[in-house]
């Protein structure tokens, strides 16, 4: 089974760690791997070969912000007041509102800026997670490429935060109307954060180890 | 240059990497990773775009960015005005992150490559290099003046079927910010930087 991984690259000897080096996190020097704490000699950082404690963390960060997901998305977001009624928006009711106004293109990128892309994320990464601890043989190439695509992605759901703000600065004439944030965006800006942490701490390299030989754990 | 040996930061696979041509890249054979991709006259045209990032960045801050006319009153806000709202709301986390990730993050982005370009375009290497870009690297992903921008967009639609929005000076700046900073990423050689400071005689790092 070792001969039928990946079509363009044979042997599993080569990684940094197979040759007893460790690649710098931060400016990818290579060193030598010692025995104890070392830090990298060209920039000082911390040298470890896999990010310490990865799959606990990751798994810390995804289950935290699902719990958070759900207050996000049922309390309210905005609060608006216009000419004394008060109306309570959660992220889905704007969703609702611009499809109903007519401006569906926006209604699409609220939609999936802020519900489709982190749920997407932590599926990506409890998907991503699972694989590794099961050690699946699946396209590793492809998993690394979700896990890029969760790196990049992430940050883009902050867009309701900032229309939160927008919406509370310029709203705010007193009786005839004004924006209030609501709790839902607290939890929301929470949910972002915790995922974008959540993908730092996952180490893609330990989707290739799952590829190696089964008996050398991590460290 | 010669060939170097580098190790794929996404897979651990190590590359012996030889001199790469302008205009190419490299990519990981096994995952498909960029490795590095050699930036034309790096220093040179990063310095330009932080330059100009930094004037379209004190621009953008100092000025209102939207004005809001409902009926005789009428709103205009500098992005601290919408800081403060939320602060004075209770929105403290809020107002504390989206501070962050718009004004301080982005300024300390422009600062740092100030501070690391400026001698580095004199052939002088500044104090502490190692420990500044480090701290630009860890703040990378926490930039969101892009984001920021499409939120303001959004806002405008949302809004303008209840009032009168005027794009403000300040919101020509964003835009025109968000190209410079997303430039300024590309064409900065962090390969270069770090070699820097490798050849660097007195290494002042730590």
């Amino acid at each position: 089974m070792a001969n039928h991984r990946t079509p363009t690259y044979q042997g599993t000897s080569l990684t940094a760690r197979a040759l007893g080096l460790v690649a710098c996190h931060r400016c990818h020097l290579l060193c030598r791997q010692t025995a104890g704490p070392a830090d990298c000699p060209r920039c000082g950082a911390l040298l470890h070969s896999r990010k310490p404690n990865s799959i606990a963390r990751t798994w810390a960060f995804v289950l935290a912000a699902t719990v958070f997901y759900i207050p996000a998305n049922v309390l309210p977001v905005t609060i608006t007041t216009s000419l004394g009624m008060v109306q309570s928006d959660t992220i889905m009711s704007g969703v609702i509102y611009f499809i109903h106004s007519g401006s569906w293109p926006i209604a699409l990128v609220i939609f999936v800026a802020s519900i489709f892309v982190p749920i997407l994320k932590l599926l990506i990464l409890s998907f991503l997670l699972i694989s590794v601890q099961r050690r699946w043989q699946w396209r590793p190439v492809d998993r690394t490429r979700l896990y890029r695509l969760t790196e990049a992605i992430g940050r883009w759901s902050m867009l309701d935060v900032f229309v939160v703000t927008i919406l509370v600065a310029l709203v705010h004439l007193g009786a005839l109307a004004s924006i209030k944030a609501g709790p839902g965006a607290v939890f929301f800006a929470a949910v972002v954060v915790v995922t974008m942490l959540a993908a730092e701490a996952f180490d893609p390299r330990l989707i290739w180890d799952g590829m190696e030989i089964p008996n050398d754990r991590e460290d | 240059m010669t060939v170097h040996p580098i190790a794929c930061h996404d897979c651990d696979l190590v590359h012996h990497l030889a001199e790469i041509p302008l205009g190419g890249s490299a990519r990981c054979v096994r995952c498909g990773a960029p490795l590095y991709r050699p930036k034309r006259d790096s220093i040179n045209r990063t310095l330009a775009l932080t330059l100009t990032g930094t004037i379209l960045f004190l621009v953008a801050n100092l000025n209102p960015f939207l004005g809001f006319r409902i009926g005789a009153q009428l709103r205009e806000t500098i992005l601290a005005t919408g800081i403060y709202q939320l602060y004075q709301q209770g929105m403290t986390i809020i107002a504390t992150l989206v501070l962050f990730t718009v004004v301080i993050v982005p300024a300390i982005h422009l600062l740092s490559l100030l501070y690391i370009l400026v001698p580095l375009q004199m052939n002088q290497v500044p104090p502490h290099l190692t420990r500044v870009f480090r701290v630009y690297q860890f703040l990378k992903p926490w930039g969101m003046m892009e984001i920021f921008m499409l939120g303001i967009l959004v806002s405008v639609v949302k809004l303008g079927k209840m009032a009168t929005i005027i794009p403000g000076l300040a919101l020509f700046a964003f835009m025109a910010l968000i190209f410079v900073l997303a430039a300024m990423a590309a064409t900065l050689d962090e390969h270069l930087i770090w070699q820097t400071i490798e050849h660097q005689p007195t290494r002042a790092h730590r």
